[in-house]
């Protein structure tokens, strides 16, 4: 089974998030629902979007937040911080 | 740093009287060198007047690559009150057991009093060393100080939670597994689900060494790991007769409170009928010197309780009602049960619906199906007295009824 580079599902989550902006608030399993769902059960798997999740958020370009429940989100200026 | 604005806090004046600790006591220690202590005072005393709350939660938290471990709040009263115009939270992962040297105390001290508001909390009900208070640019900078020192953030949202635990076999007799040793293998196990939350919402492990639970773990925990027994609670029956000598009403205090009415006392010997223990420890800790678990121990793993949040306060139901707990734990079955029960929740549970929630509304006999599970009598609460547990299977099969 070959999977695709995690660098490259990583880029595909990063644009699904930024596209979606405002609209969608994304948890970590929707993401990998979506992910599955655009590359192909034999292409991406559970653990290959847990790693993808981890190099976007171990480089800062998507964070995590929380709203009662965790989400993934771009980095931008808080809310409720105003 | 000498804190000058004081506030006059009549009400929360009236909290400083009485015999017992109080935490407006501290929060004015803190205040005297503390400038966000100090406006918490104000802020505090104009919440009890007002009878409102003044803090706002959420949004961006954590630090770089974590998701869990901090928690954001806001007052929104940031003129009035500047200095905690940022208040976050801190939830430190504690030792298993609570165990620290002074030393290791003092070093989180001074980590704290250097970032944040120097107010503490040991420990939230989480478990966890909570540090009270701190501004968003503070946050990386405690933190790497909290990792130098062997620290780690604990969980927040929907990751699995600092798993806690009871004190056990450290400094406990009862203990029937090694709870210490446990939860530091479960933290280290499940670091990546601790750290980047993942599930529908929180996931609460709790290891407690005996049904005395002392952490709760039956009515907080998601998964709850309690120490029993499955062979014969030990009896040491000259001890017996001593705590009759001395006083110790065995009738009235033990042989009627036993919820499996399943003890006999004659005067002279004590006599109890095993099978039909519930392994509730009420014996046992009232003849604590004559009376002890098994040898046969290990820990029976239940799932699905909560606090009320979104829904109900839930307890616990049995998944499995026996397993051994002897290193190496990781090659214990058990890890294979929460991976089903994980792959399950995460596929079909609602965004903020805990497992317990989730069982609700699917079922117990769906869930039990889908993780791979069958159903026994020892996941019903009161078998015996519930009208809607049959045995024919056992019977029609021609074979003894197992206990
Ligand atoms: C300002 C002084 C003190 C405060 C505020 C204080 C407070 C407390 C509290 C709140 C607990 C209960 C912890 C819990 O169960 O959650 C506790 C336990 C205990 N304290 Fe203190 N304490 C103080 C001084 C002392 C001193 C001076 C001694 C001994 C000379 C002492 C001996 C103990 C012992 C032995 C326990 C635990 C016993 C057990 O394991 O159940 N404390 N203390
Ligand atoms: C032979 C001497 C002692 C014995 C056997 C003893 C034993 C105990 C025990 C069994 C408990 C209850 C633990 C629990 O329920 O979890 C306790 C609590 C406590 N003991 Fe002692 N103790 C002794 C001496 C002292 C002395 C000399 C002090 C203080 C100067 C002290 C302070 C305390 C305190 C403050 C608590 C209650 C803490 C709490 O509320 O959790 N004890 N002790
Ligand atoms: S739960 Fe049991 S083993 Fe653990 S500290 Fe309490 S009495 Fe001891
Ligand atoms: S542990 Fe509880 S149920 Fe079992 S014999 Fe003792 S009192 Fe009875």
């Amino acid at each position: 089974m070959a999977q695709i580079p995690v660098h490259e599902l990583a880029e595909a989550m990063y644009k699904m998030v930024k596209d979606t902006m405002g609209l969608k608030k994304w948890k970590a399993t929707d993401l990998q629902k979506a992910s599955i769902e655009m590359f192909g059960e034999g292409n991406v798997d559970k653990q290959l979007c847990k790693d993808a999740i981890k190099e976007l958020v171990n480089s800062g370009r998507l964070v995590y937040t929380y709203f009662g429940g965790s989400y993934i989100e771009v980095p931008h200026k808080e809310g409720a911080e105003n | 740093m000498a804190v000058d604005k004081k506030y006059d806090t009549p009400m929360l004046d009236e909290l400083e009287k009485g015999e017992w600790p109080s935490f407006v006591k501290e929060i004015k220690a803190a205040a005297e060198w503390n400038a966000m202590s100090n406006d918490l005072l104000g802020l505090l005393e104009q919440s009890y007047s007002e009878k409102m709350g003044h803090w706002k939660h959420g949004g961006i938290v954590g630090v770089m690559g974590y998701g869990g471990g901090i928690i954001g709040r806001y007052t929104d009263l940031p003129e009035k009150y500047p200095n905690i115009s940022h208040f976050h939270t801190l939830r430190i992962n504690m030792p298993s057991g609570w165990f620290y040297t002074s030393e290791a105390l003092r070093t989180l001290c001074d980590i704290w009093d250097a970032h944040g508001s120097g107010l503490t909390n040991m420990h939230g009900s989480t478990g966890d060393i909570i540090f009270l208070g701190t501004r968003t640019e503070e946050l990386e900078p405690v933190f790497n100080k909290l990792t130098a020192a062997g620290f780690d953030l604990g969980g927040s949202g929907s990751d699995v939670r600092t798993p806690s635990c009871c004190c056990g076999k450290a400094r406990c007799e009862w203990a029937c597994y090694d709870t210490m040793a446990l939860t530091h293998f479960i933290t280290n196990k499940f670091q990546d689900e601790l750290h980047r939350p993942a599930f529908p919402y929180k996931m609460k492990f709790k290891m407690s060494g005996c049904p005395n639970d002392c952490v709760a773990s039956v009515a907080r925990s998601d998964i709850s790991i309690i120490g029993t027994w499955r062979d014969e609670i030990q009896v040491d029956m000259q001890k017996v007769r001593e705590y009759a000598k001395n006083g110790t009403d065995i009738v009235k205090e033990i042989v009627m409170m036993c919820p499996g009415k399943c003890i006999e006392w004659d005067g002279k010997d004590l006599n109890i009928d095993n099978s039909s223990c519930l392994h509730c420890m009420h014996c046992i800790n009232v003849m604590p010197k004559a009376l002890a678990p098994g040898k046969d121990r290990g820990a029976v793993v239940l799932v699905g309780s909560k606090a009320p949040i979104v829904e109900g306060a839930l307890l616990s139901s049995v998944m499995i009602p026996f397993m051994k707990i002897e290193e190496p734990f990781d090659e214990m079955e058990f890890w294979k049960l929460i991976e089903n029960m994980w792959d399950l929740w995460c596929e079909e549970g609602k965004n903020r619906e805990r497992i317990g929630e989730f069982i609700q509304r699917v079922g117990m006999g769906n869930f039990l199906d889908s993780v791979g599970l069958e159903p026994i009598a020892e996941m019903v609460a009161h078998p015996r007295e519930n009208p809607y547990v049959f045995y024919e299977e056992y019977f029609e099969e021609g074979e003894e009824v197992e206990k």
